[in-house]
């Protein structure tokens, strides 16, 4: 609903500002939303970035374990791993005040799923808003969040065992 | 003209015979096919006669609109048809509706008024045979197009949701494809006009030669058709696949994968 991707009803507004004032791509624009499975649409890596954009994410991806190999080929030679962790580039290069991750550490090793979280513990410290899906309880309190359990269709709040 | 008896149809029907003899002989399980395809012909074009012979004769603006209509629903139906992923309810029939209507009209209208210029310009003998001729056009582009939109966006839906999540608008996020289908609905008539008279001799002017007209006439005629073909298409590709387009996205540019059986 955040994301808008689906059709739904409600009202949602980031920092004062309502989702329908915005034209859908503005508003996305403002909170970018990574899904679970990534989706490609060229076919190198860095063809799926903005020129001025490149070095920035080039960087980003080495931070997160992907090195220059990887994000000057083919997008099908990539790993599932490599590519999530490219999607996530994609969306922080963004540098937007939110945003929307599904189960972003999902086919992630350990090693990843630190670095990956490092980098959100940051963006979280520059005063952005991160949602988040995840299946492992232990990272809500990694990232210190507010955690929210999905029960019978319904989000409850999870006392602090986890 | 030498006119056919039905003895010249029926030895030419031999041949038919020959192909159905081959697919027995080499076990191509096809002569069921071939031989009900060459019936079914047969029966339709016979069918087809009849009626354009009392249409002529009608010689009536509403009946001559009636059969045009007719035909053009029966190409809407095959192009929404074609897609192996339809738009779920009547959207389909709309868009392929609007598509042949369109296109048609405003090619067979222009080659009526202007270039052809029959008394009176409905006259059947003209309009009829135009409007098959376009509407083959249509169909072929059209379906082309349709099917390269459907069935593109249903591929690609998770690279245009992840390019949608990111912040970039529908539009930008399904050109590609958009292009693709415009190119492939259009590539028919581009062979078809650069293949005429070398590779192909055009059914139409074969058929005006045969029946004894000036090879020149006839050559002016197809040329003038083959523009109206081209013109044709150009108008289905863009409409379909505008159309499938925005059927594909709602208000909110989200992508609509769900209006899709």
């Amino acid at each position: 609903m955040v994301a808008d991707l689906d059709p739904n009803e409600g009202e949602v507004s980031l920092n004062g500002v309502s989702r329908d004032s915005l034209p859908a791509h503005l508003w996305r624009r403002r909170i970018p939303y990574v899904a679970a499975e990534s989706g490609w649409w060229a076919q190198t890596v860095h063809d799926h970035f903005a020129p001025d954009q490149l070095a920035r994410a080039r960087a980003l991806a080495e931070r997160l374990g992907v090195g220059d190999a990887a994000f000057d080929g083919p997008v099908d030679r990539l790993s599932t791993g490599e590519r999530q962790r490219l999607a996530l580039v994609r969306a922080f290069i963004l540098d937007a005040p939110a945003l929307l991750l599904d189960e972003p550490t999902g086919p992630l090793d350990p090693v990843s799923v630190r670095k990956v979280e490092d980098l959100l513990l940051e963006r979280l410290a520059t005063g952005a808003v991160i949602v988040l899906v995840s299946h492992d309880p232990a990272q809500g309190a990694r990232l210190g969040a507010r955690r929210l359990r999905m029960v019978d269709r319904k989000l409850q709040p999870e006392e602090d065992a986890g | 003209m030498i006119s056919l008896s039905p003895t010249d149809l029926l030895l030419a029907s031999s041949l038919v015979a020959l192909d159905a003899g081959v697919s027995v002989a080499l076990r191509l399980q096809l002569h069921r096919q071939f031989l009900w395809a060459a019936a079914r012909m047969v029966v339709q074009l016979v069918a087809v006669g009849f009626i354009l012979r009392f249409i002529f004769a009608l010689n009536n603006p509403l009946a001559t609109l009636a059969v045009v209509v007719v035909m053009g629903a029966i190409a809407a139906r095959e192009i929404a048809a074609r897609p192996v992923r339809r738009f779920k309810g009547i959207a389909g029939l709309t868009i392929s509706g609007a598509t042949v209507a369109l296109a048609t009209l405003v090619t067979a209208i222009l080659a009526l008024t202007t270039a052809i210029r029959p008394h009176p310009w409905y006259d059947p003998r003209y309009a009829v045979s135009l409007v098959g001729i376009i509407l083959g056009s249509v169909l072929n582009s059209g379906s082309l197009a349709l099917d390269g939109i459907v069935g593109g966006v249903w591929r690609e839906r998770t690279a245009i949701e992840a390019q949608l999540g990111l912040g970039v608008d529908y539009r930008t996020a399904t050109l590609p494809l958009l292009r693709e289908s415009l190119r492939r609905g259009l590539l028919p008539i581009i062979n078809q006009m650069s293949a005429a008279g070398l590779i192909t001799l055009p059914g139409i002017m074969t058929g005006q030669i045969i029946a004894g007209m000036d090879p020149m006439e006839a050559v002016k005629y197809q040329i003038l058709l083959m523009f109206l073909l081209a013109g044709a298409s150009g108008v289905a590709v863009l409409v379909v696949a505008e159309l499938a387009l925005r059927r594909l996205s709602d208000a909110r540019q989200r992508l609509r994968v769900d209006r899709l059986k």
